[in-house]
């Protein structure tokens, strides 16, 4: 199973095996990932799973569509240019290795 | 799954004797009293359940719910999301832009309203409705003794939304009254139904001459959907029906989720005590109690062709119920499904709808909850019921009529 490292703003890591098909919301749900909200269930109508992918590896991911890149406009951290929804990452064997960084807040 | 051999005589009957039928009203006034009975019924009874008093299927497990929602292709919202088939009856009303349409013309409406509701927009009228929480708060423990529905469930949202939309100042006492019948239109033609239409005239004759760009203020959410039509991203219609669809909405959807809110909080101390330490906990307590008591219990849709769920056969142009308040405490999904618990994660919830018509407006509706909770849990030290809490009844909504409490300062 690919694997993600989820960074918290402390540096805390934690390595999680992803199952390929569910997307990196879900998979810090699961595996009880602290800071990454997702109100809205995956919908991407909510900007609470906001995460920062490593900057070296923001070209594995596929481009953002035009409503995750509006709902990052009103994220509660700063947008970056490697700010992405975790819920509109699905994972993927690509994606093994990949670190998000957790902003400070969702809300 | 192909059908058995001996059970194709006939077209509907024989496919309809393999899934679970129940005679249950989920329109009734004892079902408005208490659903829980009814929810539980329904999901045991099987995945998919024949209503054979309405000629509808009815879902209630977290599941066949979801996948209801989340296939707006064969389940859609084009033909009503009541129980009428806008294909065989025309809507009472012109239809809404955004909840009774399907994609491709679904896109074009609920774009608009995605940004006009974005959440920057949200994070900008923070402080505001905060502050006006607070205010109230304060002049409510000034009087002890209040009714939590209309001095605040009522109350609160009614002292923002109105002027977030920019509606004209005078008249918004139809605005709850419009919803309601919004709300029980959705029903059977049963006596809610009937009362609210004999009553209806004024209310909608207001809200219709309010939904006009020319009664609405001119910074609010109304005046920038018509913003929208000008830059012809809608047709004008259709921006007057949207604001209408806001007028609709936007109140006694959050009314009853407050009143919820406070009802779940007053009547389960424990939770109380946990938020007044930790007022932080406020937006999940909210969340939490619009899974727990589901403010919005059921909309309808309408299949789009013959399908299958969960190995029942449906029929083209049949309407499918989707019990949102029973899938928010399925048993298969919900650890304790059943305890009021302000810390548990509950995203995933059906309260808001899920898929491509999941509300709109949960962002604001999350932030007026979540400023009325924490300012009570930081001026409020115990909230005690001090007389009977009444329900009122509604073909979709589920909620108080009167909540009398106690409010203790903190
Ligand atoms: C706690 C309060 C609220 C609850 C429980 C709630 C619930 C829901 C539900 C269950 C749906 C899905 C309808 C469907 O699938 O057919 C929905 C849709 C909708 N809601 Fe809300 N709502 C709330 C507050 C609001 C507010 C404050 C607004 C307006 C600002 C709003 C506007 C809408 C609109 C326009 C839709 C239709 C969206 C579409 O079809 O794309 N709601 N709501
Ligand atoms: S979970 Fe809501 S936008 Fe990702």
């Amino acid at each position: 199973m690919p694997r993600i490292v989820y960074v918290q703003p402390d540096g805390a890591r934690d390595e999680c095996d992803v199952e390929a098909g569910i997307n990196l919301m879900q998979a810090a749900a699961v595996h009880a990932i602290e800071g990454i909200v997702g109100e809205c269930g995956g919908n991407c109508m909510c900007a609470t799973c906001h995460v920062y992918v490593d900057p070296h590896q923001i070209d594995l991911l596929p481009a953002r569509s035009e409503a995750e890149d509006a709902l990052l406009d009103g994220v509660a951290a700063e947008r970056r240019a490697n700010s992405r929804l975790a819920c509109q990452i699905n994972m993927q064997p690509a994606l093994d290795g990949l670190i998000v960084r957790l902003p400070d807040r969702q809300i | 799954m192909p059908l058995p051999a001996d059970k194709t005589d006939c077209e509907n009957e024989p496919v309809r004797r393999q899934v679970p039928s129940l005679d249950v009203d989920p329109f009734s006034a004892d079902y408005f009293e208490n659903p829980l009975r009814v929810h539980h019924e329904l999901r045991e009874a099987g995945p998919v359940v024949w209503l054979g008093r309405y000629q509808c299927w009815a879902v209630a497990r977290y599941t066949e719910v979801r996948s209801v929602l989340h296939d707006w292709r064969t389940f859609c919202s084009s033909r009503g999301v009541g129980i009428q088939d806008f294909a065989k009856e025309e809507p009472w009303r012109p239809r809404s832009p955004v909840l009774e349409t399907d994609p491709p013309q679904h896109d074009g409406a609920r774009a608009v309203l995605n940004r006009v509701l974005s959440p920057a927009v949200i994070k900008r009228v923070r402080q505001e409705l905060s502050l006006v929480a607070e205010r109230r708060i304060d002049e409510l423990l000034q009087r002890r003794n209040i009714d939590a529905i209309a001095d605040l469930a009522e109350a609160y949202p009614l002292s923002v939304f109105p002027d977030l939309v920019g509606m004209p100042k005078e008249g918004r006492e139809h605005i709850l009254p419009t919803a309601s019948l919004n709300f029980n239109a959705f029903g059977p033609n049963n006596e809610l139904r009937r009362a609210a239409f004999a009553t209806a005239a004024p209310h909608m004759s207001w809200v219709m001459e309010s939904c006009k760009s020319t009664n609405l203020a001119p910074d609010g959410f109304g005046s920038q959907i018509y913003a929208a039509a000008e830059a012809g991203e809608i047709t004008t219609d259709e921006a007057a029906l949207l604001v209408r669809t806001l007028f609709f909405a936007g109140v006694d959807t959050t009314v009853n989720a407050i009143g919820a809110a406070i009802y779940c909080l007053a009547s389960f101390p424990t939770q109380w005590k946990k938020l007044h330490a930790d007022p932080s906990l406020a937006r999940n307590a909210f969340e939490e109690a619009v899974r727990y008591e589901s403010p919005v219990q059921t909309f309808f849709r309408t299949t789009t062709q013959s399908t299958e769920i969960t190995g029942a056969h449906l029929n083209e142009g049949e309407k499918v119920l989707m019990f949102l308040g029973a899938a928010n405490r399925d048993p298969r999904h919900w650890e304790r499904p059943d305890e009021f618990d302000i810390e548990r994660r509950a995203s995933g919830h059906f309260g808001f709808g899920g898929g491509i018509h999941m509300c709109v407006g949960q962002l604001l509706a999350r932030l007026e909850g979540e400023v009325v909770l924490s300012a009570l849990a930081r001026r409020v030290s115990a909230i005690s019921i001090n007389g009977q809490p009444k329900r009122r009844h509604n073909n979709t909504l589920r909620g108080l009529a009167t909540l009398p409490v106690t409010l203790h300062a903190a």
